[in-house]
């Protein structure tokens, strides 16, 4: 059992302050008092964090963060099936990103469907000299020519696009009216433009409201009478299934879900969702600015909620079904009902050997608060928490309906300071993402990646809670976590007090 | 409902139930679908001849490349020094895709740094990034070397590292005598093999010619060792711990350069090793006295090479040496460099994998391979094959530029069982589907992009190249040396043998080939 569980609130404040100062002595003066800033303990009543975000991160301190394009193409648009997306500039972008996202989607690879392919116009040194744009025209002729069956295309800048003038949108728009009002989508989510992949969902926010919402019919439109009961999941990336194991439970109590945004999701179901009654938002940080969008010109209004966990499925659930009538209420009611055997066994298999257990996470989007309720529903508290790119609207929202008194609030950590973090708090897990997992797991500290479910999912809805406790159990519980040290030498300075 | 706490269904099994496969039937309607005839039409069409003359004639396009990005070879370079944390200038979305994807492939960390460049650096440059950058991370994370690289946004604005450096010098970020050694490593040019090939000449340069003006050349004094150089490698844990090896057998003296086989390989104890082993700076700075310098891939060391000998030392190259022929050259050249004889050990593990070629090559012989992947691996497995009796009929290198194709012409040429073989530069994974339709194969050689071509063509994959995410812990054995070689003949007698039982498995139908004995 790890030290946290052992002290009072006032020691476990007192002891994460100091923690705090003593990483801080790193940095060269400017560095610690800009880092100082972003780091804080979480107290109780407060209506945010009390830390700084959003801001620009600091060089050469190994921030975790990424890119506007990693935000826009990795994130948003990406997963967008019967659309060719390009990588356009050179070749390392589409690589590095070409698959690792698990957006899963269902539809004939190559022919009419297209996530998992690395389309990019590999810029050579000509092109950065005489500009690109002559190469993207050619590049989307040769889509049409190969690929007939795509729905649309869409430009996702790399950085030196912004940098050397080419006028993508110029292009876009010839090539549209050319192949009669094809939708060709241009976004300018340069790497280099904000502070973090933030800026590139907004950005690609913007492209939709732009080129999709703001275009003449086209003629993928689909064809569907509207019901009372029409509502679109936003923000759900259909990681491992994610947005699957979501909208069965939607469907369930009685709503018709006519879009997804984005996994597994089409052209035909972003343009229909002005017809939705309600969006209702998982990804808050990465698709509020749509639903704001959608709200103002359409009139649509927008939940949020949050599918982890027996205890937040339901309360969302029910927050969701208050925008309907009893119909839909009730079929909330017998949903949960349905899914309470479940989510009984589920906790009395699980939770026996994960109670008590401390987890630190630092992930992006929303998990670094929506999944806090999932690990409580387990016996597990969240000791440590922070986000990749949050802004001040994600922190008020920790602070005021997910953290205890006492977390530890980390902004943008870097490399040194979760590992200090770590060694000290000794949390029985950490939940981050690829470039932390080894780190951590190299120290003896059990590890889930929480980006992509470390390649297993769906973790949404109650169908994923089984799986989030499951591997939640088996890494906690793994024994080579009590065999990390050879026995002909001494105990494990970091962990093995925790394992035994 | 399915789900169930006893046995827990995750992504492999819980979608397949009816009733998640009524929801995504339903779901179809929204999606305003393509006609299903349509669909197979164009699919089918995609498997002719016809459709691979359209995709050859491809002039802007690239579908599924098999490359990556100079700065990664940088990377994958740099850490393979003491100490060694490599600091790539430009926007920081960058460095966290490098990390990603070493990572995913080697299942270790990959520490490296950002100077976390956005638009007012676009507007005046990067030098305060870099001035910022050099301090804190000399500060943090202590390391006795930083080697700067560079994304292609610093490349574009145009960002000139030396004077970078030495500002950032004369700021304090760093002590003036602390080794920064810098690369540029444009993205638009080349691919991670150029990248690692610049960097490492960037930090032999360093050490070499003066410290970038502030310390004497150093004066060349030739002693009697052998300098190493791996080039880019997702086997570069197994294959440089096998050269060395073999070099010990051999008693010479040696140094590996940019020995990253220690920091991608770094034991769960307890402790997390930001750096481990690597190339001493002292060393690095000595391998200009050595006798001869060996690239192990030609294509990895270009400009590295050619530097190597302008300061008098021997150079040899290979390209990725693999199997019998290549790997007595390399034995060969280094006892001839070197004046040391061959061991009988070495003999010894030479005629074992002879003994295992003759045992298994019945198997093996006429069978037409296609493989894919950086210019080097394609040669030294393409020469492999060839020495076995098999046909490398498709050998595709993305980052392959003409001479490599002429060299690999010239190889296929050398065999009877290269006639009618064909080597592609320049071309991508696209390409090497509709040769896998038009001109089908019996087995696949590339890396885990390759199962997607498994998928389509139902060509089986031997996953040998860079990067392999989806099978773990292949890199920590060599393919390199004779082992190396009967490593590299079982990954594909496996796959061989595995294809022949699927083959034959159906009961009462097919199974009256299905031997217990092969």
């Amino acid at each position: 059992m790890s030290l946290a569980t052992t002290q009072s609130i006032a020691e476990i404040r007192a002891r994460n302050k100091e923690l705090i100062e003593e990483v801080l002595k790193v940095y060269p003066e400017k560095t610690a008092k800009r880092r100082a800033k972003h780091l804080n303990v979480h107290q109780a009543g407060k209506s945010d964090c009390g830390v700084k975000s959003n801001v620009k991160s600091i060089p050469g301190v190994m921030t975790i963060r990424g890119c506007a394009y990693a935000g826009s193409k990795g994130v948003v648009w990406g997963p967008i099936k019967d659309m060719v997306h390009i990588s356009h500039g050179p070749v390392g972008c589409g690589q590095y990103s070409w698959g690792s996202r698990r957006n899963y989607y269902v539809g004939t690879t190559g022919v009419d469907s297209f996530v998992t392919l690395q389309f990019t116009s590999d810029f050579q040194e000509k092109d950065i000299v005489f500009g690109g744009d002559k190469k993207l025209a050619k590049i989307l002729d040769e889509i049409q020519e190969l690929f007939p069956l795509n729905n649309g295309i869409t430009i996702q800048s790399e950085c030196p696009i912004g940098l050397i003038g080419d006028d993508i949108e110029a292009v876009s728009r010839a090539k549209s009216k050319e192949y009669g009002g094809k939708t060709i989508v241009p976004v300018r989510c340069e790497g280099f433009r904000g502070v973090s992949q933030s800026l590139g969902h907004h950005i690609a926010n913007d492209a939709v409201r732009d080129w999709i919402f703001d275009q003449p019919e086209s003629d993928s439109k689909p064809r569907f009478e509207p019901t009372p009961y029409d509502v679109a999941i936003i923000g759900d990336y259909n990681i491992g299934g994610d947005a699957w194991s979501s909208r069965i439970l939607l469907e369930e109590m009685g709503l018709r879900v006519i879009a997804q945004w984005s996994g597994d999701g089409s052209l035909a179901e972003l343009e229909a969702t002005p017809k939705a009654k309600l969006n209702i938002l998982h990804c808050y940080r990465s698709m509020n600015y749509i639903s704001r969008h959608m709200e103002e010109k359409f009139g649509i209004p927008w939940c949020e909620y949050n599918f982890f966990g027996p205890s937040k499925i339901a309360e969302s659930l029910r927050k969701i079904a208050g925008y309907f009538d009893d119909k839909i209420k009730e079929g909330a009611e017998r949903v949960i009902e349905k899914y309470q055997p479940l989510v009984n066994a589920v906790v009395a298999k699980y939770r026996p050997r994960l109670e008590g257990k401390t987890v630190m996470l630092y992930v992006g989007g929303l998990r670094p608060r929506h999944v806090i309720g999932a690990y409580e529903d387990l016996g597990m508290e969240v000791i440590g928490t922070g986000y990749e790119f949050g802004h001040n609207d994600d922190y008020q929202r920790t602070a005021q309906h997910y953290v205890k008194d006492g977390t530890l609030i980390y902004d943008d950590v870097n490399g040194y300071e979760f590992e200090r973090f770590v060694e000290k708090l000794q949390p029985d897990l950490v939940g981050s993402g690829i470039k932390e997992k080894y780190v951590f797991q190299k120290m003896g500290v059990p590890f889930r990646q929480m980006h992509s479910w470390d390649y297993s999912g769906p973790y949404h809805g109650y169908d994923g809670f089984a799986i989030f406790a499951r591997d939640m159990d088996m890494a906690i519980n793994s024994p080579v976590w009590k065999k990390t040290k050879a026995p002909w030498k001494e105990a494990s300075r970091t962990k093995l007090l925790a394992a035994e | 409902m399915a789900q169930s706490a006893e046995h827990v269904l995750d992504h492999l099994e819980l979608f397949r139930g009816p009733e998640y496969q009524q929801m995504l039937a339903k779901k179809k309607i929204f999606e305003n679908p393509r006609d299903p005839a349509e669909v197979e039409r164009i699919k089918e069409w995609t498997k002719t001849s016809e459709y691979r003359e359209k995709n050859f004639a491809r002039e802007a396009l690239a579908v599924n490349p098999a490359k990556a990005c100079q700065p990664l070879g940088a990377v994958f370079a740099s850490v393979g020094f003491e100490g060694t944390l490599p600091f790539v200038h430009g926007s920081q979305g960058c460095v966290a895709y490098y990390r990603s994807h070493l990572s995913r492939h080697f299942k270790e960390p990959s520490s490296c740094v950002s100077s976390s460049m956005t638009e007012d650096a676009a507007v005046f440059g990067g030098l305060n990034n870099m001035i910022d950058g050099l301090a804190n991370s000399y500060n943090m994370y202590k390391p006795k070397m930083i080697a700067v690289s560079t994304t292609c946004m610093a490349e574009v604005i145009g960002d000139d590292l030396n004077a970078f450096i030495k500002t950032s010098k004369e700021k304090g970020s760093v002590p003036a005598d602390f080794d920064v050694p810098f690369a540029h490593t444009p993205a638009f040019v080349g691919s991670h093999v150029t990248g690692y090939d610049n960097a490492l000449k960037g930090i032999l340069e360093h050490f070499w010619d003066g410290k970038a003006g502030t310390a004497p050349k150093l004066q060349r004094k030739q002693n009697g060792a052998i300098n190493i150089i791996g080039g880019f490698d997702g086997y570069t844990v197994g294959n440089l711990r096998e050269i060395k090896r073999i070099l010990a057998l051999m008693d010479i003296q040696y140094t590996i350069l940019a020995d990253n086989s220690e920091v991608f390989d770094t034991p769960t104890d307890g402790e997390f090793r930001m750096y481990d082993g690597g190339t001493t700076l002292e060393d690095a700075a000595n391998a200009v006295h050595a006798k001869a310098t060996i690239s192990m891939q030609q294509w990895c060391t270009e400009k590295t090479l050619p530097f190597v000998a302008e300061h008098g030392q021997d150079v040899v190259s290979f390209n990725y040496p693999v199997g019998l022929s290549a790997t007595d050259d390399f034995i060969l050249a280094l006892s001839r460099i070197s004046g040391k004889e061959i061991p009988e050990q070495l003999a010894r593990e030479r005629g074992r994998l002879v003994d295992a070629i003759a045992d298994s090559s019945a198997h093996i012989h006429g069978k037409k391979f296609a493989i894919y992947g950086d210019p080097d691996l394609c040669y030294g497995l393409a020469a492999f094959l060839l020495e076995l009796g098999a046909e490398p009929t498709h050998v595709l290198s993305t980052n392959g530029n003409k001479a490599w194709h002429e060299k690999m012409q010239m190889l296929l040429a050398s065999s009877p069982f290269g006639q009618g073989c064909q080597a592609y530069p320049g071309r991508d994974l696209w390409h090497m589907r509709s040769l896998l339709f038009t001109e089908p194969v019996d087995f696949l050689i590339g890396n885990t992009y390759g199962k997607y071509l498994e998928r389509d063509t139902g060509t089986p994959l031997i996953r040998i190249g860079f990067p392999v995410f989806d099978r773990h812990h292949h890199h920590r054995s060599p393919l390199w040396g004779y082992q190396g070689g009967l490593n590299v003949l079982v990954k594909i007698l496996d796959k061989i043998f595995d294809e022949i039982d699927k083959k034959t498995n159906v009961l009462g139908k097919t199974d009256y080939s299905f031997d217990i004995i092969r």
